[in-house]
């Protein structure tokens, strides 16, 4: 954040190869921050102070012997604690791994850090990613750095709150069903949800396979950028990641959007509150002053992205979850029998949300209901793909709200699981359909909290959606100042 | 109504909470019968919102499995190193003689 004075990756990464600055000193200042910061945010499950200086030290030692640590150099970043990092331990936010500490590394963990990037530490997340405001985690909520009354957003809650608040410049979250681009739009910083496939899940302890992606939190495009194209690549590992190569993406800034047609979708303006509307017509006239064609379109079939995506993901998770039986890893409740020691483990492991999702999923794949909702669900995908496919043979993109509201208080829709559901009626569509979007901060409210846009382009068309967040970071008006307390914490650091 | 200090606002009955104590035990996981009763609740109104789709005339519709239409892939025949036995051992609740070790499967509870 600009008040912070920070430098982003892109500049720290420079700075480190052109020794004007050592990864030591970048590391030490981003783990002062984050030390002076977590008690009020409790944005970080883990920080490795040590595995990160001593990463700091070996890429400093590369530069001192006249060598290349790559792209990220020195650069802190943080991850998601659903994905893996050998010697770290990794919850998910969840009783039933605490204290787990993964045998491998998740592969983006392993080219972030042949890049030279530096991990500082695991975020919070609402339990196994389920959640839209990291309310969900079995390890306390994080707090939005903007405002500590209100939720950060989630499932990626840490990752976007830890950006936020300048910890580090660069986090990973998942993405479900808006597990990026909700928690970074309500945060103020720019969110990328990538086509599946683009990114290798091997490491990312799954939730809904088909739906789930791993993407960049930052506080510039170029830094989301510099980071998918570190990580994007087929991975032998995962046998969903794409072969095609991705084109260059921060190639993309400057580039002009002359004539670019732009759709603004009917369907998701129209839930959402009117200064979130508000923010996305003044994007829309800043887009179009920049010579793109923009226009409103329709795609009737988004509507039932919610039902569908309610009984896909929950359907999958209940499958994925039944790794978790307390035999191979993980806490295990003893009982006098393997399958009592099952439904120990499973019932004092799990959270209620988690708990609520796996009931679902078994009872919509269960005999008698699986073609009322599980095949139904997945029929409604492909209505929703041709529905996409439809208004894109109109325009190049699209753009719309990211979450129907800015920043809600903490408990406030804590309550009633179907209302926080609706948090994520914007993005579910672009996983079901699995297409790239992302967050772009465009505005604040009349609080001062962040409004993001979103930006959706077709499978595979990262290098588009990317034209036009460079041309729209130009127009943005202006970053979410911290909560005081914040801000004091930091001076004091 | 309240249970657990949950509102329950909407009192469709979708799924009894007997049908979520039986979908409980599939999924291995045990409920007091205060949790049934408010799963059930909650979950009929997830289904409910569902009725959107399954009241949908789609029978000819291919499902979307893959986004991008992917089949299944192999990859080639040949041996790549793994965990170790003792890589994949160093998580385990319990071990003995270099296997993971659980309570009877079989037979009575001692």
């Amino acid at each position: 954040m600009s008040e912070m004075n920070n430098m982003s990756a892109f500049e720290i990464a420079e700075s480190v190869n052109n020794q004007k600055v050592t990864a030591t000193s970048v590391v030490e200042k981003s783990l002062a921050i984050a030390e002076a910061l977590n008690s009020k945010l409790n944005a970080f499950l883990a920080l490795d102070r040590d595995g990160a200086l001593r990463a700091a030290a070996r890429v400093d030692s590369i530069i001192a012997s006249g060598g290349s640590p790559g792209r990220l150099a020195g650069v802190p970043i943080a991850l998601k604690d659903n994905m893996c990092k050998v010697g770290l331990p990794t919850t998910c936010g969840s009783k039933i791994l605490q204290g787990w500490i993964p045998p491998y590394d998740a592969t983006v963990t392993k080219l972030l850090e042949s890049e030279g990037a530096i991990i500082v530490g695991k975020t919070n997340l609402d339990e196994f990613a389920m959640g839209s405001s990291t309310e969900n985690s079995a390890y306390g909520p994080t707090l939005n750095p903007v405002d500590l009354t209100r939720v950060p957003g989630g499932s990626s809650g840490g990752s976007a709150s830890s950006v936020a608040a300048g910890i580090v410049p660069i986090a990973l979250g998942s993405d479900t069903g808006g597990s990026i681009r909700q928690p970074a739009s309500l945060c103020g910083v720019v969110g990328v949800k990538p086509t599946y496939g683009r990114v290798s899940r091997y490491g990312l302890v799954a939730f809904a396979s088909s739906l789930d992606q791993i993407g960049p939190f930052s506080s510039t495009v170029m830094d989301s950028a510099l980071t998918l194209e570190v990580i994007a690549g087929f991975d032998p590992k995962d046998s969903t990641s794409y072969e095609e190569q991705m084109g260059s993406l921060s190639a993309q800034k400057g580039l002009s959007i002359e004539g670019l047609r732009v759709g603004i979708v009917t369907e998701f303006v129209e839930g959402s509150d009117p200064e979130v509307v508000s923010a996305l017509r003044d994007a829309a006239d800043a887009l179009a002053s920049l010579g793109a064609d923009v226009t409103e379109i329709s795609i009737p079939e988004t509507k039932l992205g919610l039902s569908a995506y309610y009984l896909i993901a929950p359907a999958e998770a209940s499958s994925n979850l039944a790794r978790f039986d307390g035999v191979r890893f993980g806490l295990r409740v003893e009982g006098s029998n393997i399958e009592e020691t099952n439904v120990l483990t499973r019932t004092k492991g799990f959270g209620a949300e988690v708990k609520r999702r796996i009931m679902l999923g078994t009872y919509a794949l269960s005999s008698g209901y699986y073609d009322a909702y599980y095949a139904k669900a997945q029929q409604v995908r492909t209505l929703i793909k041709s529905g996409f496919e439809r208004a894109y043979q109109q325009v190049d993109v699209l753009i719309s709200p990211v979450s129907p509201t800015t920043a809600f208080k903490l408990g406030e829709k804590s309550l009633d699981p179907l209302t926080m559901y609706l948090s994520d009626v914007c993005t579910i569509p672009s996983n079901l359909a699995g297409h790239p979007a992302m967050s772009m901060p465009y505005a604040l409210d009349s609080e001062g909290l962040p409004i993001g846009v979103q930006i959706l382009a077709p499978a595979l068309r990262e290098d588009l959606m990317f034209r036009l967040a460079f041309a729209l970071e130009g127009s943005s008006r202006g970053a979410p100042s911290l909560d005081a307390s914040i801000k004091e914490a930091i001076n004091h650091g | 109504m309240e249970i657990f200090g949950f509102r329950i606002s909407d009192m469709s009955s979708r799924i009894s909470p007997k049908e979520v104590a039986h979908v409980a035990m599939l999924a291995r996981l045990s409920l007091t019968d205060e949790e049934a009763e408010l799963y059930a609740s909650q979950l009929s109104s997830v289904l409910d919102h569902a009725s959107d789709i399954e009241s949908l005339d789609i029978h000819d519709l291919e499902v979307t499995a893959h986004p991008l239409g992917l089949v299944n892939r192999t990859r080639s025949d040949s041996v790549v190193s793994g965990l170790s036995q003792a890589e994949a051992l160093s998580q385990a609740p319990d071990e003995a003689q270099g296997m993971f070790s659980v309570p009877p499967v079989l037979g009575e509870p001692s």
